[in-house]
C-alpha cells in the first residue's frame, strides 16, 4: 500500500535543476508528482514516477546521488476540508508527518497526497481505519 | 632619524655578529649534546660531535630538525633545561593531537622582548607612545610578545586582545593610541570600522606592526592611507621564540633578522643543501641563545630570500624577504595553521570520500574556508533534516580538529576535478604569496 518515491541530492548552483529535468526528458520518464526541499547550498529533489526500476538506472547511469523511500499516496476528494481531515487523522493518532505534496491527475474530483511518516504501517492502518486508501504502485502508473 | 633599541647589537660590524654566533652556537651546540637526547642521537647518527662545531661555518654539520621531531617529543622531549627552571609556556595556534608547546627561562623571555622592542623602536616607538596591542593573548605568542617589548620600550601599553572592535575603537581614541600591534586582516577591519564610524579624525596613529598572516604590498597601502600611519611587517614563530624574530624598517624592503640571536639560513627544501644570499629556499633557524627551549636547524618550511645588502637604515643584520610561499601544504587561515591533512583526516573519520577540495578566500578582509564534499550515497537520505545534520556534524568536527569555522559544501559527485597526477585540493583565492 506505499508507493516509491526516489529522491535526488542536487547541488545549490544554477543550472543544476535543468540538468536533471533534462536527463529525465531525454529518457521519457513521466512525472507524477515533484517536489523540492532547499537547504542553504544543497537541494533534494523528490519525485514520483510510473516506472521506478527505469528511472532509477538512469539516473545511476548519469552519476546522481539518490535515494528510493517508500511513502504513502491517499486519494482524497479534491475540494476543502478534505486535506485537514486527513493530516488530522494522522495527528489524533499520533503518526508524526514529516513532509507531503500534492498532485491532481486527469481523473476529476480527486487530488492525491504523497505523506512521508515515520511509521508507514501505522499510518495505514488509521488512514484505512477511516475510510482513506492509499495506493500502491500499480494503481499509481494506471492514473 | 632612525632609532634603535640596542644599536651597538643592531648596527654591529658583519664580523661582531659573525664572532657572536661562533660564540654562541658553539655553547648551543654542547648545551643541547648534553641536555636533549634527541639531539645527540641524531648528531652520533649524522656522525657530529659537539668539538666539530667550531664556528657558523661549521653550521651546515648539524642535521635538521622539523614540526615532526617538535610533535613526537611532545610536551617535555626537547627541553634542555628542567622544568623548574622554566617560567612560561606558549603554544601554536594549531589543534588538538598536533599542538607544539614552546617553553621559556625568565632569560629566553626576556630576549624575546628584546627582540619585540627593537621591532617597536624601528616603526618609531619611544616611552611617549601609547602602544595597543590587539594580537590575541594567551597560548598565542602575538599578544605576550608585543606586550613584553611594549614594556621594554616603555610605552603605555593596552593589553587589548583581539575582537570586540567597538572596545578597541573606543579606547583608541579616548586613550589617544599612536601604535597598534594587530594582525594586518584585523587592521584593515579596524580601519573600515573607523572610517564607518565617523571617528577617522580622532584617531592619531603613527605606526602599525602587522604580522602573523601573509600580507601584500597593496594591503598594505591600503591600511597606511586610511588609517595615516607607516605599516610594518613582523615575522616570528613560536618554535623559535615568537613575534619578533625578524622585523621591519623604515626602508620598508624587507625584515631584519635578529641574528644574534637567532642564525637564519635557506636551503633546497628538497636537498636540504644551504643556498647562496639571494636565493629563494626554504628559511631554517638555529636559536642560539634560548635557554628552555633551543631549536637546532629547524626547518620553518616558509620559502623566502636572504639579503645582506647595506640597508638605509644603518642596521646590519641580515634582511629577509616576507614568506614567498610554503614548502608544505600549511594554510594559515584567520591566523591559524591548517593542514589539508587534518581535513582530510575528519573526511574519513566521518566516512565521506577522500575527494574533497578547500577553498580559501578573503572576504572582507576576514579570512574564509570552505571544505567541498562530494555527497556520498550513504550520506544521503530523502530528508532534508538528515542530511543538513550529518552536514552540521561535519562541521562541528572540523571546528574541534581547526579551531576554527569552515563551512562544509555538499557538491554532485564527481563535481571536484580529478587530476591525473596530484589532486588540487587546496585553491587559495587569496593571493597572498607575491612572487
Amino acid at each position: 500500500m506505499t508507493v516509491k518515491q526516489i529522491s535526488v541530492f542536487l547541488e545549490n548552483k544554477p543550472g543544476r535543476l535543468a540538468e536533471f529535468t533534462d536527463v529525465l526528458s531525454e529518457h521519457n520518464i513521466d512525472m507524477r508528482a515533484l517536489s523540492l526541499a532547499e537547504a542553504a547550498d544543497f537541494g533534494i529533489v523528490r519525485i514520483i514516477v510510473n516506472d521506478v526500476y527505469n528511472a532509477s538506472t538512469v539516473l545511476k547511469d548519469a552519476g546522481y546521488i539518490f535515494s528510493i523511500t517508500k511513502v504513502l499516496a491517499v486519494e482524497i476528494p479534491d475540494e476543502p476540508g478534505s486535506l485537514s481531515r486527513t493530516v488530522r487523522i494522522l495527528g489524533d493518532n499520533g503518526v508524526n508527518l514529516e513532509y507531503m505534496y500534492a498532485f491532481t491527475t486527469r481523473k476529476k474530483g480527486l487530488a492525491y497526497m504523497i505523506l512521508r511518516v515515520e511509521d508507514n504501517q501505522k499510518a495505514i492502518e488509521v488512514l484505512t481505519a477511516s475510510g482513506i486508501r492509499p495506493i500502491c504502485q500499480d494503481e499509481l502508473a494506471e492514473l | 632619524m632612525e632609532k634603535y633599541y640596542q644599536p651597538e647589537i643592531e648596527c654591529a660590524s658583519r664580523e661582531q655578529i659573525r664572532a657572536w654566533q661562533s660564540e654562541r652556537l658553539k655553547k648551543q651546540v654542547q648545551n643541547v649534546w648534553d641536555n636533549v637526547p634527541m639531539y645527540r642521537e641524531r648528531m652520533k647518527e649524522s656522525g657530529v660531535e659537539p668539538g666539530d662545531i667550531q664556528s657558523v661555518d661549521d653550521l651546515h654539520k648539524l642535521p635538521f630538525i622539523t614540526k615532526d621531531d617538535l610533535r613526537d617529543n611532545y610536551p617535555f622531549g626537547l627541553m634542555a633545561r628542567p622544568k623548574s627552571e622554566c617560567v612560561r609556556i606558549q603554544s601554536t595556534s594549531g589543534t588538538t593531537g598536533r599542538r607544539v608547546v614552546a617553553f621559556y627561562t625568565q632569560h629566553d623571555l626576556d630576549l624575546w622582548e628584546e627582540c619585540c622592542a627593537r621591532a617597536l623602536v624601528a616603526a618609531g616607538a619611544t616611552k611617549e607612545d601609547v602602544c595597543q596591542v590587539s594580537y590575541g593573548y594567551g597560548l598565542f605568542t602575538g599578544g605576550p610578545g608585543l606586550n613584553g617589548g611594549s614594556h621594554k620600550v616603555g610605552c603605555l601599553t593596552l593589553p587589548m586582545s583581539s575582537g570586540n572592535t567597538d572596545r578597541q575603537i573606543q579606547f583608541m581614541t579616548d586613550l589617544g593610541t599612536t601604535i597598534i600591534c594587530c594582525t594586518p586582516s584585523y587592521a584593515a577591519y579596524l580601519a573600515e570600522s573607523i572610517i564607518e564610524r565617523g571617528v577617522r579624525d580622532q584617531v592619531h596613529l603613527k605606526a602599525g606592526i602587522f604580522g602573523a598572516e601573509a600580507w601584500t604590498e597593496e594591503m598594505r597601502h591600503d591600511i597606511e592611507e586610511k588609517l595615516g600611519l607607516k605599516a610594518y611587517d613582523i615575522y616570528g614563530l613560536t618554535e623559535i621564540s615568537g613575534p619578533g624574530v625578524s622585523f621591519e624598517c623604515s626602508e620598508q624592503t624587507g625584515m631584519h633578522v635578529n641574528e644574534d640571536h637567532f642564525i637564519p639560513e635557506v636551503i633546497n627544501p628538497i636537498t636540504g643543501e644551504v643556498l647562496p644570499d639571494g636565493e629563494k629556499g626554504e628559511l631554517v633557524f638555529t636559536s642560539i641563545t634560548k635557554e628552555a627551549f633551543p631549536l637546532m636547524r629547524y626547518r620553518t618550511r616558509d620559502i623566502c630570500i636572504l639579503s645582506r645588502e647595506k640597508c638605509s637604515c644603518g642596521r646590519t643584520h641580515v634582511k629577509m624577504t616576507k614568506p614567498l610561499g610554503r614548502s608544505d601544504d600549511m594554510l594559515i587561515v584567520k591566523g591559524v595553521n591548517v593542514f589539508p591533512s587534518q581535513i582530510e583526516t575528519v573526511l574519513m573519520n566521518k566516512g565521506y570520500p577522500a575527494n574533497y577540495q578547500i577553498i580559501v578566500d578573503r572576504v572582507n578582509n576576514s579570512d574564509t574556508i570552505e571544505v567541498q564534499v562530494e555527497m556520498t550515497a550513504e550520506m544521503f537520505s530523502d530528508s532534508l533534516s538528515a542530511v543538513s545534520s550529518k552536514e552540521k556534524e561535519l562541521v562541528d568536527a572540523l571546528k574541534a580538529m581547526l579551531g576554527i569555522y569552515a563551512k562544509v559544501k555538499l557538491v554532485n559527485p564527481k563535481a571536484i576535478q580529478r587530476s591525473e597526477g596530484k589532486a588540487v585540493r587546496v585553491i587559495d583565492k587569496r593571493n597572498l604569496y607575491q612572487q
